[in-house]
């Protein structure tokens, strides 16, 4: 690891984003993971994203687990609320956080292991309750943080670094996403920031529960010829259906594209994304479209990347419930205790 | 873009941006590191090996590297190299067993007329050699115009003698009182070669009303601060007008408010802004109450019967032409006279050869000046060398140093038979730095600190005597605190293609956004698509050859930090921090016989 701090001095021609800040205003601490890290990458894309959208740093609650994703929330949104819990755990914090207080933007950042091996259900529930939320996996197919055992999430057939061949399933986290109901899917590689910076963007900006699969490289123990989430087979078997150009947030778009390759979409909060289909038969609305299409490249050996799957109309746990629209803790007194006479027709209406 | 072409002795050098403005091209990050870590002698004789002069340069260097630091592109201001220059001579030990020793005589002679910077730079690198050296000066001392001309306050006489002594000691034969008065007869004495260093002697006459009349009280500056020097002119008038907007002017002011001169005041014809003193000599006469008076055309001295009483200034103001070039008009406003006692003239020196007779085989052209080969500076007669003002004009110290050592290699290369076009390259060293997991030999926390100011002396001491040094220099906290400022911009980011695995971590971690992946292109195409703008086009772009993914990496090296977190960052150390050294050529150093490696 650094033992120094990044410095303080920044590009002189760094552009201010609408509050003034640069991008360099929403790093945090400098990395200890290893050099080289996929994860790294990851966190300059929230980064970027969070710049390039004006968000308010201490809007941000960041939520992780354990493990070497886990750790990232740290080296970004320094100045946001964080919260490291326990190894699995972070959908029931992070659903408990925006109980609480619907006002600020979840972030869930979690890994492989703490989200499809130790907290599997925690994952399945948070997505399929609808929380307003985007839950990042840093997916490298290893236990990085204990020398590199294969993950949940490694590919039948991949070879580990010391060449064990990897006998399990794995297990598709944007599969069990599209299946669980999540409103906004998507999947894509820390080595390309073009196309997950946007989706990231995208993603803060859906209502309900977004979920970006990453496959982020692990320089340590899994970049190795046989391995399926190195950076070599990564680049060979990427399949993008499409890149999201533009988030129309303050500018208007001002790329021609030809007629047909781009699709609009508004989203709850009127932003737009502009999608430049790749694959033009892809339909990123119809969800038993995308499983099937991904169960079929996925049979191919190829990693379908890009935006999946999108409800630009969805509800949240909050419409679910039909909670309080305030923030608990700006309630007082005389609105959580309404006196005897409410609680007296209360007690009526059960009768 | 092709790929760059690091193996190029120029491309790094430029990077190293005080080293490359260095007409002597000092190895400036290698002696501030030595002055962080305590070691002023090292660090004073790298500075004695390239600029001969630090103790004196230190002090009164026009200091070109400055502007060019690149740490004055990163925050507000460059590290403050000339006064750390001044720490390594200050904090020095005794150097004597570090000169060269003296070697045996190879019986050939070298004349100098002139005891100057560019002489004594010249007899410094031929001495050792075995050539036996001869000095002439018309002033008993060594050191030329920086003794006469620099103002003790400046400059103390003691750092001039300790280091013209250092040159002397090497055996070169000084004969002080002996001006050369002619050419013709110097060349009879046979010496194998003549070097002139008599700089530019002639202050520049102002030829307006009242000049004959009032003569008197009219002094033209560089010899008025020669004759202060030598302890001719102890005293001037309470009233003192200064004309002229130069380096020379700033001396005169101030040296006039220290011979009791009460009102003391600077005329320019120019903007403030345009004056051609450095800034921080401006800096230290406004601090002295000299005030600057700009946009003002003498046009009469004014006198009561041969008594000058005062000056006549046009007022004008600045105007640009189609070309972007300035011309002082008229403002129409009326004239403004101002009363003085004395007026001090500064507005330029002139070169002055009447000792050469026309038929030494010396060419002069139009403007007066000896036809000199800007490479070789040698003269239209092959035995002739010029250099420092005398060969193009007034410069500054540093000038003549470098060109000094030009010439020395001219002389030697001519003495040895060999044909003096012919210039060796300079000797470069590259090697990585890496001492173990992100740790490096040199300290890559960058600091975040403010220049340091240099303490000067109390002003009303400072005022009542001519020979109180100002300046008392950085200590050794301060001295520290600024070394620690330098970005070691030598120690340079070196890419290798075939290692990296496009991982973005050095993008990721980069401070300043340098470094872009993308599609080669044109520069001025790539230029519009790095991650951070391109603000100075005459910063180089670094580009790799073709990486795995078809793309190239290109890095910005404007703003570079040299932190080395790139090369922290990097899993597969196709990022080293390697230390770039570039020895310059000067006369006796033995050619480099291998083509350098770098990475």
């Amino acid at each position: 690891m650094t033992y120094i701090a990044k410095p303080k001095f920044h590009h002189p021609g760094l552009k201010k984003n609408e509050l003034g800040y640069t991008h360099r205003d929403y790093e945090g601490k400098i990395s200890t993971l290893c050099a080289g890290c996929g994860h790294d990458s990851i966190t300059a894309s929230i980064i970027e994203a969070c710049y390039e959208l004006s968000i308010e740093p201490h809007r941000v609650a960041k939520i992780s687990g354990i493990g070497c994703s886990s750790k990232t929330p740290d080296y970004f949104l320094g100045n946001s609320h964080g919260f490291n819990s326990v190894h699995g755990r972070m959908p029931s914090v992070l659903t408990g956080a925006n109980l609480a207080n619907r006002d600020l933007i979840y972030l869930g950042v979690s890994g492989d292991g703490d989200s499809a091996s130790i907290g599997f259900g925690q994952f399945a529930h948070s997505i399929r309750r609808g929380v307003n939320m985007t839950y990042i996996v840093e997916n490298n197919g290893v236990y990085g943080l204990t020398k590199g055992q294969f993950s949940a999430t490694a590919d039948r057939g991949s070879k580990s670094k010391k060449g064990v061949t990897n006998t399990d399933n794995a297990i598709d986290l944007v599969a069990i996403a599209l299946q669980l109901g999540a409103t906004f899917v998507a999947r894509s590689f820390s080595g390309d920031k073009t196309q997950l910076v946007p989706l990231i963007a995208a993603a803060i900006r859906h209502k309900g529960a977004s979920f970006i699969d990453v496959i982020s490289p692990c320089i340590a123990f899994n970049n190795h010829a046989g391995s399926t989430k190195s950076f070599d087979y990564v680049r060979e078997h990427n399949d993008a259906v499409n890149r999201l150009d533009v988030l129309v947030g303050r500018d208007p778009i001002a790329v021609d594209y030809a007629p047909g390759t781009v699709q609009m979409v508004e989203q709850h909060d009127g932003s737009k994304i502009a999608l430049r289909k790749i694959d033009a038969d892809y339909d990123p609305h119809d969800r038993l479209g995308a499983q099937t299409f991904l169960a079929r490249h996925a049979a191919k050996g190829q990693i379908v990347t890009g935006l999946l799957y999108v409800d630009p109309d969805a509800e949240d746990l909050h419409e679910h419930l039909n909670t309080v629209e305030a923030p608990l803790n700006t309630l007082e007194a005389d609105t959580l205790c309404p006196g005897s006479a409410a609680l007296d027709k209360f007690n009526a209406s059960l009768r | 873009m092709k790929p760059t072409d690091i193996a190029a002795p120029d491309y790094f050098h430029k990077v190293v941006d005080c080293q490359w403005a260095c007409p002597a091209h000092t190895p400036v990050p290698e002696y501030i590191r030595l002055i962080a870590q305590g070691r002023y002698s090292d660090a004073y004789m790298i500075n004695w090996k390239s600029n001969v002069f630090p103790g004196i340069l230190g002090r009164t260097c026009d200091r070109p590297c400055e502007p060019a630091c690149r740490r004055g592109r990163v925050e507000e201001t460059p590290v403050a190299i000339c006064r750390l220059k001044r720490v390594a001579a200050d904090f020095k030990d005794d150097i004597k067993q570090r000169l060269p020793r003296l070697s045996a005589k190879n019986g050939k002679r070298v004349a100098f007329v002139g005891g100057g910077p560019a002489s004594l730079t010249v007899a410094r690198d031929l001495a050792p050699l075995g050539y036996h050296c001869t000095v002439f000066d018309g002033d008993p001392r060594a050191g030329g115009m920086m003794r006469s001309q620099i103002p003790k306050f400046r400059l103390p006489d003691s750092v001039i003698d300790e280091e013209t002594g250092y040159i002397l000691g090497l055996g070169v034969e000084f004969k002080g009182g002996h001006r050369i008065e002619s050419m013709k007869a110097l060349l009879a004495e046979k010496y194998d070669a003549i070097f002139v260093g008599t700089g530019a002697p002639r202050g520049r006459e102002l030829d307006i009303p009242g000049r004959k009349e009032a003569a008197a009280n009219i002094h033209i500056g560089i010899d008025w601060l020669s004759s202060v020097s030598f302890g001719h002119t102890d005293k001037i008038g309470k009233r003192v007008i200064v004309l002229g907007g130069g380096n020379t002017a700033m001396d005169c002011c101030r040296t006039a408010r220290r011979l009791g001169g009460e009102d003391v005041k600077v005329v320019v014809r120019s903007g403030f802004e345009e004056m051609k003193a450095s800034p921080w000599e401006k800096e230290d006469a406004i601090h002295e109450d000299i005030p600057i008076l700009n946009f003002l055309v003498p046009v009469a001295f004014i006198h009561d019967n041969g008594k000058l009483t005062g000056i006549t200034f046009q007022k004008v103001k600045a105007e640009y032409d189609a070309k972007g070039r300035r011309n002082l008009v008229p403002s129409g406003e009326p004239d403004q006279t101002f009363a003085c006692d004395d007026v001090l003239v500064a507005v330029g020196q002139e070169n002055a050869f009447p000792w050469i007779e026309q038929d030494c085989g010396i060419e002069f052209d139009k403007w007066h000046m000896p036809k000199v080969d800007p490479k070789t500076f040698v003269s239209t007669n092959p035995k002739v060398f010029f250099g420092g003002d005398a060969a193009f004009g007034p410069k500054n110290i540093i000038w003549a140093v470098a060109q000094g050592h030009d010439a020395a290699l001219s002389i030697h290369k001519m003495l040895s038979g060999e044909d003096i076009t012919e210039r060796p390259l300079p000797e470069v060293h590259v090697s990585s730095q890496k001492m173990g997991i992100h740790e490096w030999s040199y300290d890559n926390d960058i600091s975040n600190d403010k220049r340091f100011k240099v303490p000067h002396r109390d002003k009303v001491i400072a005022l009542k005597d001519i020979r109180t040094e100002v300046e008392l220099g950085y200590d050794v906290k301060l001295a520290l605190g600024e070394a620690e400022r330098c970005l070691n911009c030598d120690v340079q980011t070196v890419f290798s293609t075939s290692l990296c695995i496009e991982c973005d971590a050095c993008v990721d971690i980069c401070p300043m956004d340098c470094i872009t992946f993308t599609q080669n292109g044109e520069e001025a195409d790539l230029r519009q698509r790095l991650k951070a703008p391109s603000l100075h086009p005459d910063q180089d772009l670094y580009v790799s050859s073709d990486l795995k993914t078809g793309r190239v990496m290109v890095k910005d090296e404007d703003v570079c930090l040299h932190c080395g977190l790139c090369a922290e960052r990097c899993p597969t150390g196709a990022w080293d921090m390697q230390k770039y050294l570039i020895e310059m050529t000067h006369a006796g150093s033995s050619c480099p016989t291998k083509s350098r490696s770098a990475a």
